[in-house]
């Protein structure tokens, strides 16, 4: 009983070219239908459980995420609050680890819940990624302040997005916006951009 | 008529260009470098304009942003108003113009684009003048991450308008090793061209880059070309100089009377003379030097009038040397000229000596004012120095410190050095161990010799001063009662300050308002303490125990345009779409705004209005099928042991003893007891539920439910999850749906039986995983269907071809909005306000009796609550069914258009009305309650409306009034619901 | 912009958090039996001193909890920031 692939449709189909016009000065790109699920916990003790099903620790330093390749492939998990996680595993995986993890957690002290569309994921990388990112994003993100592996939840322009830093100084980033803001952050990208695109010739 | 006053040598300009350019319909030439001002000058252009208020010639000033006087309005290549000649940087092609005061905006949409950066750091310095330089070097040399700011095109500060030597090379040598340093320095951000407006706690820098202004019409479009530069620093460095004071005295507002520091930067930045005949007044060492420095620069320099008795001895040498006559203990008195200075009256302060010389420039100094404006916006509090007539920062803070001339230092060893050692402590404070020292060079500069003289404004009558006759500048517009001008651009003289203090104002602050002094575009930068001194003086008091006025940001006047950044058209507030978007686009939907979303309001057919489209989908809906996109509708998903418990204290219905596998409508109330979100409540499992609330209270209410669950129950174990967007939602709606349903879900029992009202089934829908609720906002027979919002496109196209058959017809919030309020169903925050219980709703039957509480629940038998007047939904009928009562309108009782309570007076009556005209006020009409939802209904066959109405239950069958302008509509109160009272209809 | 200090996050600015009005206000066990003035009391009424206000947080636009915080309302200084299950410290 899964829908047809075919006829999915991300909620930035069909950027693919405008986000191409921002290289080589910043990579843009969407990476959609991952499988994402809130992960609630508030029994510590089941924590062990949940990294065997993930294949990776809890991360518990606040605004940072883990990440690790596990049973279920690569997964990253991102602290979203003292209680609170995101998972991030690959497309196609949110049922099987939206019952592992409810296995995982027991049923007393904990939740998931499949949000896998609510957001969508776009990475960011190259030279002027993290320039653009200071366009609107409040956050200093200099690699002595944002070392690799910070994850923040905060405001790029107008959108609430949850920031992943893979690398500062290599300027690779992920940024996780919810579907209805997702045009609108995509606009504002590729907008923001326009300054880092190669100086072109006024015509005479 | 214009002349070279460009010397052969010097100045910091490319002598190889020549730049074009059009000042008040004059052709004129100036070189790469330039500013309009010099440039002006450079062509012996003195004059930019007229003053505000009388209409007398003004010129240029000063050579900065303290500009007073020279306001211009650039026409091309984009029209700007309210520049300032000073900072406009000279470009091929410019065309300006002289302003009167104010500027004009263009209709013209600006092609530019703006925008705006954060930048973090340890220390930012605000200015690259010596100390600035010394200060940003000191604290990168300790690795602190870094920007240094500054409003002009290169750094170097004061150094570019002096020819000072340091370690016996000129000093633009020094600054560009510091500036080479800095750029090779990681984590050094020099920006050039960039203002520092605004300081605020935190560290928090506001600074405005004007990137592009300067390459005129070769300004790549690409570029923005403002922007404002949002700057979190840990410790603050004010390195921002220091403006020099003018002094008041009779006509001191005639084209080529300037400030000295201002000639001195037109000679050796620009290369400019500022005169042939050039008079130097002043009450301190600094302006000999510009008198000097003018006299080797081979211009004539008759007389320095030096207000002090005791002469610097090696200037006044130097002076002598040079052919220049100082005179001592002397003052300006007054001046002559038409459009341009021509005699300067003089005259000994013992009041003996007289005398007039023949000069077409005068330099002025009173002094130099510490620009303290980013201190005292971070707070710190300001000491008036008695020995520079100033303020200077009178206090330490934690996280910003001032050094040079911001300090009140003026020797530019001692800036250096101050600026070094603020640089050290900013890095030190933030963590940083001193680096490499930076060494403080061996300065050639002429050192002070005599201490300054404070002068606010030379003394003498206004029509007489020293006994001669004084004659106002009579020729150009009017004449004022003075020319003693305080602040030259608001035409204000010292007459209208001794006004305000003599009508009783003592308070600066008072002072300021009252004579429009220090309001203008330069905020009274080279105005505000010339007041200050004069109201304190004619108040017989010391500055030193007044307050000083409050610096209040911005520092220099910033573009709205700059301050809007990318924040404008598309991108002006964000824009919220559903999964569907692109189709409803397609398919020619007409949207309406829903907080931040675009929703379809309804979907025009070749020829049709929204009226007719909206009656066309209205019967679509009643008669065969309909669907719409609700996916906005807020979701909230909650589980956990204790969700049934948190879900009764929430809403006013019982949720506990809802069953797995149905569905109820639910109302949720403030602790006053009013509405603020209603939606349905599905029970997944029995410990899970999904949530819905009103698309624009979606984050509301999740916010509401943690805030409960997080400050006052959290033992309750409850985990509350937002999954708006992970669904899609899409009501099929109509007595067809049941048909077109059962097509694409074969598996599913779509029969009343099987699949009841208020209860959902998961299935497959066209191939794709569903959770299909059977609710409805219509009355009618109604599937909601929500699939993973990937799906939802797939899921709406197939919906649209299964039903072609049937003639299935998309329609929008404006034909939900009839069908709900044809069934009386109210919509929170249209028909509710904030001041409206589930009982004025008439929805009693949603309100639990049987929980001991639910929030809201205490305030329901609060007095005001249980009033029998309260207003009530109804419904209303126009007796003429074509009439659309407007949405907002009053219900009176009254059959005839009361006279308005209050006369209103024509705007040709005569003011000051006599009381004894005045009609006695008719007593007001009562207001019963206003319309809040209408419409005209296809079903009805006529035109309906909700509205709140005093005890409006108790008015069913009444015959009320509404105004539709100057006509009455009669109306008769109905219940509210108008179609299928049985609800029969729902169940197909 | 100023910043506050989420007691999860760090220093964020004020555009990611909304304000909750006055903390430690609890919701009354029994709402039954109060009077219709003590009722009124909780509902409208709250304190407005000038100086040190214990407030309540929410850090809206980051990890979404609710915190405490001690405000100085004459400098808006941020004098203390707490989780809701801690006492209110001492403050200077
Ligand atoms: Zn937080």
């Amino acid at each position: 009983m899964t829908a047809d692939i075919a006829t999915r449709r991300s909620p930035l189909d069909g950027w693919t070219s405008r986000f191409t016009e921002l290289a080589p000065a910043v990579r843009l790109a969407e990476r959609p239908f991952l499988a994402q699920l809130t992960l609630r916990l508030t029994d510590t003790s089941r924590a062990a459980a949940v990294s065997r099903v993930l294949g990776v620790e809890l991360p518990e330093t606040p605004c940072t995420f883990s990440s690790g390749t596990g049973p279920h492939g690569p997964v990253e998990v991102a602290w979203l609050g003292p209680d609170e996680y995101l998972v991030l595993a690959q497309p196609g995986l949110q049922r099987t680890l939206e019952s592992a993890l409810r296995e995982a957690i027991g049923d007393t002290h904990g939740a998931v819940v499949d949000v896998s569309a609510q957001r969508t994921t776009l990475t960011l990388s190259g030279p002027r990624a993290r320039d653009l990112l200071a366009h609107g994003c409040a956050i200093d993100l200099h690699p002595s302040a944002s070392p690799i592996g910070t994850c923040v939840q905060t405001l790029l322009a107008q959108a609430g997005i949850i920031l992943l830093v893979r690398d500062a100084d290599a300027g690779e980033f992920v940024v996780l916006v919810r579907a209805s803001f997702a045009t609108y952050l995509a606009a504002w990208l590729v907008d923001a951009g326009m300054e880092y695109r190669e100086y072109r010739e006024q015509p005479v | 008529m214009t002349a070279d006053f460009r010397l052969p040598r010097g100045g910091r300009i490319d002598r190889d260009s020549a730049l074009r350019f059009t000042f008040n319909g004059l052709s004129l030439t100036g070189r790469q470098g330039d500013t309009l001002a010099s440039a002006l000058l450079a062509n012996g252009v003195h004059q930019v304009t007229t003053s505000i208020k009388y209409g007398r010639p003004r010129g240029i000033m000063a050579a900065g942003v303290e500009e007073p006087n020279a306001l211009v309005q650039v026409a091309e290549p984009f029209a700007e108003p309210m520049l300032t000649a000073t900072t406009v940087e000279l470009y091929d092609g410019l065309v300006a113009d002289g302003l009167v005061g104010h500027g004009r905006l263009t209709d013209e949409p600006d092609p530019a684009r703006y925008d705006s950066k954060h930048a973090h750091c340890d220390v930012v310095v605000v200015g690259a003048g010596p100390a600035g330089l010394a200060a940003a070097l000191t604290a990168a040399r300790s690795g602190a991450r870094v920007v240094l700011v500054d409003d002009q095109n290169e750094a170097g500060g004061s150094l570019l308008g002096t020819d000072d030597y340091l370690d016996d090379r000129p000093s633009d040598a020094w600054v560009r090793d510091v500036v080479a340093e800095l750029d090779a320095t990681p984590d050094v951000l020099l920006l050039n061209r960039t203002a520092a407006f605004g300081a605020y706690q935190d560290g928090f820098v506001l600074a405005l880059q004007r990137r592009t202004d300067h390459l005129g019409f070769d300004a790549p479009r690409h570029i923005a070309r403002h922007r404002i530069w949002r700057i979190r620093a840990k410790q603050t460095v004010i390195a921002t100089g220091a403006h020099e004071r003018p002094i008041v005295f009779g006509d001191n507002d005639r084209p080529g009377i300037m400030l000295a520091g201002a000639a001195r930067t037109y000679l050796h930045r620009y290369g400019v003379q500022v005169g042939r005949r050039v008079g130097v007044f002043t009450t301190n060492d600094s302006a000999y030097v510009a008198a000097i420095e003018l006299a080797e620069a081979g211009v004539d320099v008759p007389v320095l009038i030096d207000a002090r008795h005791d002469v610097p001895p090696k200037l006044g040498a130097e002076c002598a040397a040079r052919g220049i006559d100082v005179y001592a203990g002397h003052v300006v008195t007054g001046t002559e000229g038409r459009d341009h200075l021509t005699d300067v009256h003089i005259g000994s302060l013992t009041g003996w000596h007289a005398d007039t010389v023949v000069c077409d420039t005068l330099l002025v100094s009173g002094g130099w004012n510490p620009a303290v404006h980013l201190f005292s916006q971070l707070g710190g509090a300001l000491r008036y120095a008695p020995g520079l007539g100033a303020y200077v920062p009178g206090e330490r803070l934690p996280t910003a410190r001032a050094a040079g001339s911001a300090a009140g230092a003026f020797e530019v060893t001692t800036c250096i050095e101050q600026g070094a050692g603020a640089g050290r402590d900013a890095a030190r404070a933030a963590g940083f161990s001193p680096g490499v020292e930076v060494a403080v060079p061996v300065a050639d500069a002429r050192a002070e010799e005599t201490p300054s003289a404070v002068l606010w404004s030379v003394p003498g009558e206004p029509n007489g001063v020293f006994g001669a006759e004084y004659v106002p500048n009579a020729p150009f517009g009017s004449v004022p009662d003075d020319a003693r001008f305080v602040d030259l651009q608001r035409d204000a003289t010292v007459s209208d300050v001794l006004r305000a203090t003599g009508a009783g104002l003592s308070s600066l602050e008072h002072v300021k308002r009252y004579t429009t002094i220090g309001t203008a575009h330069d905020q009274g930068k080279t105005s505000g303490l010339l007041a200050a001194g004069i109201v304190a003086d004619a108040l017989g008091e010391d500055l030193a125990d007044r307050r000083p006025t409050t610096f209040r940001p911005p520092y220099t006047s910033v573009p709205f345009a700059a301050l809007g950044g990318r924040d404008r058209g598309e991108l002006y507030d964000p824009v919220r779409v559903t999964a569907l978007h692109d189709w409803h686009v397609a398919h020619g939907a007409e949207f309406e705004d829903v907080g931040q979303w675009k929703r379809s309001r309804h979907y025009p057919r070749q020829g049709e209005d929204m009226h007719a489209a909206v009656l066309r989908e209205c019967r679509a809906a009643r008669e065969g099928v309909a669907l719409m996109d609700a996916s906005t509708l807020g979701k909230i998903d909650v589980q956990g042991p204790d969700a049934a418990e948190l879900l009764d204290m929430l809403y006013t219905n019982m949720m506990s003893t809802l069953k797995v596998g149905r569905i109820r409508y639910g109302v949720m109330c403030g602790i006053d007891g009013m509405v603020i979100d209603d939606g349905t409540v599905i029970r997944l499992t029995e410990d899970r539920f999904l949530l819905t609330t009103t698309t624009g209270n979606a984050a509301m209410v999740l916010d509401w439910v943690e805030e409960w669950l997080q400050t006052e129950w959290p033992h309750l174990r409850v985990f509350a999850t937002s999954v708006t967007e992970h669904w899609v939602t899409v009501p099929l709606v109509g007595p067809r749906s049941r048909e077109v349903l059962a097509t694409l879900a074969p598996d599913l029992d779509v029969s009343n039986d099987a699949f009841g009202f208020m209860t959902w089934q998961d299935g497959t829908v066209a191939g794709i995983p569903a959770r299909v609720c059977r609710i409805s906002f219509s009355g009618e027979l109604a599937y909601e269907i929500n699939v993973n919002a990937w799906h939802g496109l797939a899921l709406w196209e197939a919906l649209i071809e299964a039903g072609e058959p049937y003639g299935i017809t998309p329609y929008g919030t404006e034909t939900m909005h009839v069908l709900r309020a044809e069934k009386g169903y109210p919509i929170v925050g249209q028909d509710t306000d904030g001041t409206v219980t589930p009982q004025d709703l008439g929805m009693s039957w949603a309100v639990s009796k049987k929980k001991a509480d639910f929030i809201g629940k205490r305030s329901f038998a609060r007095p005001e609550n249980l009033r029998p007047d309260r207003k009530h939904l109804v419904g209303l009928l126009p007796a003429d069914p074509t009439v659309l009562l407007p949405e907002g309108g009053q219900i009176i009782e009254s059959d005839h258009l009361p006279e308005p309570p209050v006369q209103c007076l024509s705007p040709h009556s005569p003011a000051g009305l006599n009381r004894a005209h005045r009609v006695v006020a008719q007593p007001p009409v009562r207001m019963l309650g206003h319309v809040t939802s209408s419409y005209d209904s296809a079903a009805l066959g006529r035109t309906f409306a909700l509205a709140v109405l005093r005890s409006g239950r108790e008015r069913i069958g009444e015959k009320l009034y509404v105004p539709i302008g100057d006509q009455l509509a009669a109306v008769t109160v109905t219940e509210t619901v108008l179609y299928d009272k049985e609800g029969a209809r729902r169940d197909g | 912009m100023q910043l506050i200090p989420c007691p999860w996050c760090g220093p964020r600015e004020e555009v990611e958090f909304h304000y909750g009005g006055q903390a430690h206000v609890a919701y009354p066990a029994e709402s039954a039996a109060l009077s219709d003035e003590e009722w009124a009391k909780f509902v409208f009424f709250r304190d407005n001193p000038r100086g040190p206000f214990a407030e309540r947080w929410s850090h809206a636009a980051g990890c979404r909890r609710w915190f405490n915080a001690v405000r100085d309302t004459r400098s808006y200084e941020l004098l203390a920031v707490y989780r809701p299950d801690q006492e209110r410290p001492v403050t200077t």
